[in-house]
């Protein structure tokens, strides 16, 4: 009979429709505005209304979502912060539009360069979030955020982030991506641990050779 | 027609070349010539007098006399049953030193229906006076191809019937992909630019360029008085095309432009139509609105920096245009750059997710262009939200994924998200992909306005070059997973989908079949990954590719995605070129649609299924 399949397919929008009043019965009010109720609308066994009223609602972003990079900083017992940028520029050099300018100086007595950099510019305007800079940046100085609201009112003054708006604490990156931090911590510490090794094992051989009877 | 433009870059610095002959130089890829070329190819024995084996280290393929260009392309059609053109581009192997040689070159790679590997065939011209003799009767699916060659590099087609520029516009001053052109803000030939590091000299570029101080115009040329010259051009092409529709009345035929501003055309895309009360007797389709050079930029970055652009190009599914790219890459990097066993499951699984989310979307799309306005796309697209979830969790990114590197891919799967696809292509969209089915493949409307619309034979569809789901909705079985096989999809069990009314309800259903199949992909390789590595060696923020060329190509979800790499050995691509599925696809459309009421145009378009940021690039 001719209408049979326009019949079927109002059937599968009326069950649509239908469900999307089961499930918000189901969760008596809790279904939207709350942490699980979003879960649960991301979820593969979602029915019915199926999108987010941001702002009031936002969806929890994965730890690998990246949006523009931030630089990082060590704070030590003093509470003195350290960058861990040293400028050696692979990030700018990696970097597919281009969008970092890295300042760097040298020091007014002794003329080498200072390792952290003077200034450290990102255009965001420029930014395509590939996420190049933290893949390949050798001291993790470099990371990409998890904030993605960045409207403003003037694009002219505010859109190329200065050293200043860009460095954050580790504290805050240990707080959105717990996992990497982990994983990088304990290879730094690692790392660190060699290299001490190693120094105190350079330090002990000409001891050890001073120590030594000589050879006769 | 198109030549009255002068080409500034052609002048002062290039020598002539008569004899094109590859020499070594300084910014030029191609290498001394080395003897002994081992065995006489079949064109080689066919055409003594004018076909010679490419000698160059890392090159394919033979070096065919323009003169017999013709003649030999009939002779691989016809004869050795090459019928497929898969990608028509021109190289500019240019060289500023006094006493280098500089030449055109256009590269045609050529597969058969039935599958196999490729031929290659090149012809070189000199650069001041490229011209080459069209095969757009011998392969119309050189149609734009060529068109686009004539626009970027200035190569002119004897014989093409319609060559105007197809992505810059008419009046544009130049042809952008010379190497010694020039683009607005330029800073220097290769990146990394000096002024980011170790200058850092921050400056917001439109500042240092302002905005109407940007343009160049060809010489004599005052913007204030021009006349279009670009629309005459294309409504006489159009009456042309529509003389050959002939009709016993004499009517008054009108043009109706759908576009650039247009629901259906899925973006900034224009198609001229001429009509004959509400039958369409011509129609040209006019792109380049989106048009940003990507291959320009392409030759400007380093090869890992283009990984994170192919994701721009087709924006629903930039994990196939990632897979295309490092397969290119890593042909040429040779066996030292072969992913490990996890990267090649992982690769297929995204790879496959980017099939089902980009079908999904498609499918949602048709049915808006048939008027059914945004239920059936709003469901299919919930499902593709949840695809994107995992895209997002993975890569960190929804749609620019940037997630493949040369010799594996960038991260491991994190905790969770395996189990997330498991529960998905063997739970929910099983489920949801029937509901899709009952939804919309018995519905009256749907079979009414697509069944015996747009239908395009095999012939046709073989002969214009068509890939994909429009190839195989005509009855084609080819599918470059099967056909050519790359990665790993020759240990997966499935089938090729196929059809054989080739109209656009053969074209949806093409795509539900394909949402199937690759559920089953999905389903052997989930149940396969093995564990280990996901990177071959490390990866190194700036790779060197040896020299040479390669040609890598993948079913992406609208079709064959190729990607035309050459390398001079250093660290940035010297060609870097896209066969967009998209956009050769296009090149159908007019078929498609001739014939037809005016109201099939937009849902033969849907039916392509078309972005346009791969086809305009």
């Amino acid at each position: 009979m001719y209408g049979i399949g326009v019949l079927k397919g109002l059937w599968v929008t009326l069950v649509h429709f239908f469900e999307s009043f089961a499930d918000d019965i189901r969760w008596g009010g809790k279904r939207y505005y709350t942490a699980e109720g979003i879960q649960h609308r991301r979820s593969s066994d979602t029915k019915g209304i199926f999108t987010v009223q941001y702002p009031e609602e936002k969806l929890p972003v994965p730890e690998e979502f990246r949006f523009i990079p931030f630089l990082l900083y060590d704070v030590d017992e003093n509470g003195n912060a350290h960058d861990r940028c040293t400028s050696c520029g692979i990030c700018a050099k990696v970097c597919p539009p281009q969008c970092i300018w890295i300042v760097r100086t040298e020091d007014p007595t002794t003329k080498r360069p200072v390792p952290e950099p003077v200034e450290f510019y990102i255009d965001v305007d420029i930014c395509m979030n590939c996420g190049y800079c933290a893949e390949y940046c050798p001291f993790d100085a470099i990371k990409m955020d998890h904030d993605y609201e960045l409207a403003s009112f003037d694009r002219h003054a505010e859109h190329i982030y200065n050293k200043e708006k860009l460095s954050k604490p580790t504290s805050y990156y240990a707080g959105i991506r717990p996992t990497n931090y982990t994983r990088e911590e304990k290879v730094r510490a690692d790392e660190e641990a060699k290299k001490a090794a190693g120094a105190a094992a350079r330090a002990a051989t000409p001891a050890a050779a001073a120590a030594a009877p000589p050879a006769e | 027609m198109t030549d009255q433009t002068p080409k500034p870059d052609s002048s002062a610095t290039t020598p002539a070349a008569p004899t094109p002959k590859p020499e070594s130089s300084a910014t030029a890829p191609a290498a001394p010539p080395q003897a002994a070329p081992v065995e006489k190819s079949e064109l080689e024995k066919k055409f003594p007098d004018a076909v010679k084996r490419d000698a160059r280290p890392g090159y394919e393929g033979d070096v065919v006399s323009a003169d017999k260009l013709r003649d030999v392309a009939m002779y691989v059609r016809d004869d050795l049953d090459y019928d497929f053109l898969s990608s028509l581009t021109a190289v500019d192997y240019f060289s500023d030193l006094p006493n280098a040689a500089s030449h055109m070159e256009v590269v045609y790679h050529l597969y058969k229906s039935t599958g196999g590997g490729s031929l290659v065939f090149r012809v070189q011209v000199p650069r001041d006076n490229a011209v080459v003799p069209s095969l757009i009767d011998i392969y119309p699916g050189a149609d734009f191809q060529e068109r686009e060659a004539w626009d970027l590099y200035g190569i002119r087609f004897d014989g093409h019937p319609d060559l105007r520029r197809i992505l810059m516009w008419e009046g544009f001053a130049g042809h952008p992909m010379r190497k010694d052109w020039k683009e607005a803000y330029f800073e220097e030939e290769l990146k990394p630019y000096k002024n980011r590091w170790p200058e850092g000299q921050v400056y917001r570029i439109e500042d240092r360029n302002p905005y109407g101080k940007n343009n160049k115009y060809p010489q004599g040329l005052n913007p204030e008085t021009v006349t279009e010259t670009a629309d005459p051009l294309l409504y006489e092409n159009l009456e042309k095309a529509a003389r050959e529709y002939s009709e016993d009345i004499d009517t008054e035929q009108v043009v109706v432009n759908l576009g650039p501003q247009h629901p259906s055309t899925h973006g900034v895309f224009r198609m001229a139509v001429r009509l004959d009360g509400e039958t369409i007797v011509a129609l040209k389709p006019v792109m380049g609105y989106l048009h940003r050079n990507h291959e320009k930029i392409g030759e400007r970055n380093t090869w890992i920096m283009n990984m994170p652009f192919t994701d721009r190009l087709d924006y629903l599914s930039s994990m196939s245009n990632n897979f295309g790219y490092a397969i290119a890459v890593e042909k040429l990097m040779g066996p030292k750059a072969a992913p490990p066993e996890r990267a090649e499951y992982i690769r297929v699984i995204m790879a496959e997710l980017t099939r089902l989310s980009n079908h999904l979307w498609a499918i949602g799309f048709l049915l808006n262009d048939l008027g059914a306005f945004f239920t059936p796309a709003l469901y299919a697209i919930t499902e593709r939200e949840l695809i994107l979830d995992i895209f997002e969790a993975t890569t960190g990114s929804r749609m620019m994924c940037n997630y493949f590197r040369f010799g594996g891919v960038a991260r491991d799967l994190p905790a969770g998200v395996l189990e997330k696809i498991k529960d998905l292509v063997h739970e929910r969209l099983p489920r949801k992909i029937d509901e899709l089915d009952l939804y919309l493949t018995e519905n009256e409307l749907v079979r009414s306005r697509g069944e015996g619309v747009g239908v395009i034979t095999p012939e046709q569809a073989i002969a214009y070059s068509a890939a994909g789901p429009v190839l195989r909705a005509s009855g084609v079985p080819y599918d470059v997973r099967r056909a050519d096989p790359y990665s790993i999809y020759d240990r997966f069990d499935f089938d090729v989908a196929v059809r054989y009314h080739g109209d656009v309800y053969d074209r949806y259903m093409i795509r539900i079949d394909e949402l199937r199949q690759s559920l089953r992909i999905l389903q052997q390789a989930i149940k396969g990954i093995p564990g280990g590595e996901i990177m071959t060696g490390k990866n190194p923020y700036q790779i060197r590719v040896p020299a040479g060329e390669a040609y890598g190509r993948v079913e992406g979800p609208k079709g064959e995605l190729g990607y035309y790499i050459v390398s001079n050995g250093k660290a940035n691509p010297y060609r870097y070129h896209v066969r967009a599925p998209s956009f050769i696809n296009l090149t159908v459309l007019e078929k498609m649609c001739v014939g037809q009421k005016v109201a099939d145009v937009v849902v033969n378009l849907g039916s392509i299924d078309i972005v346009l940021g791969e086809v305009d690039r």
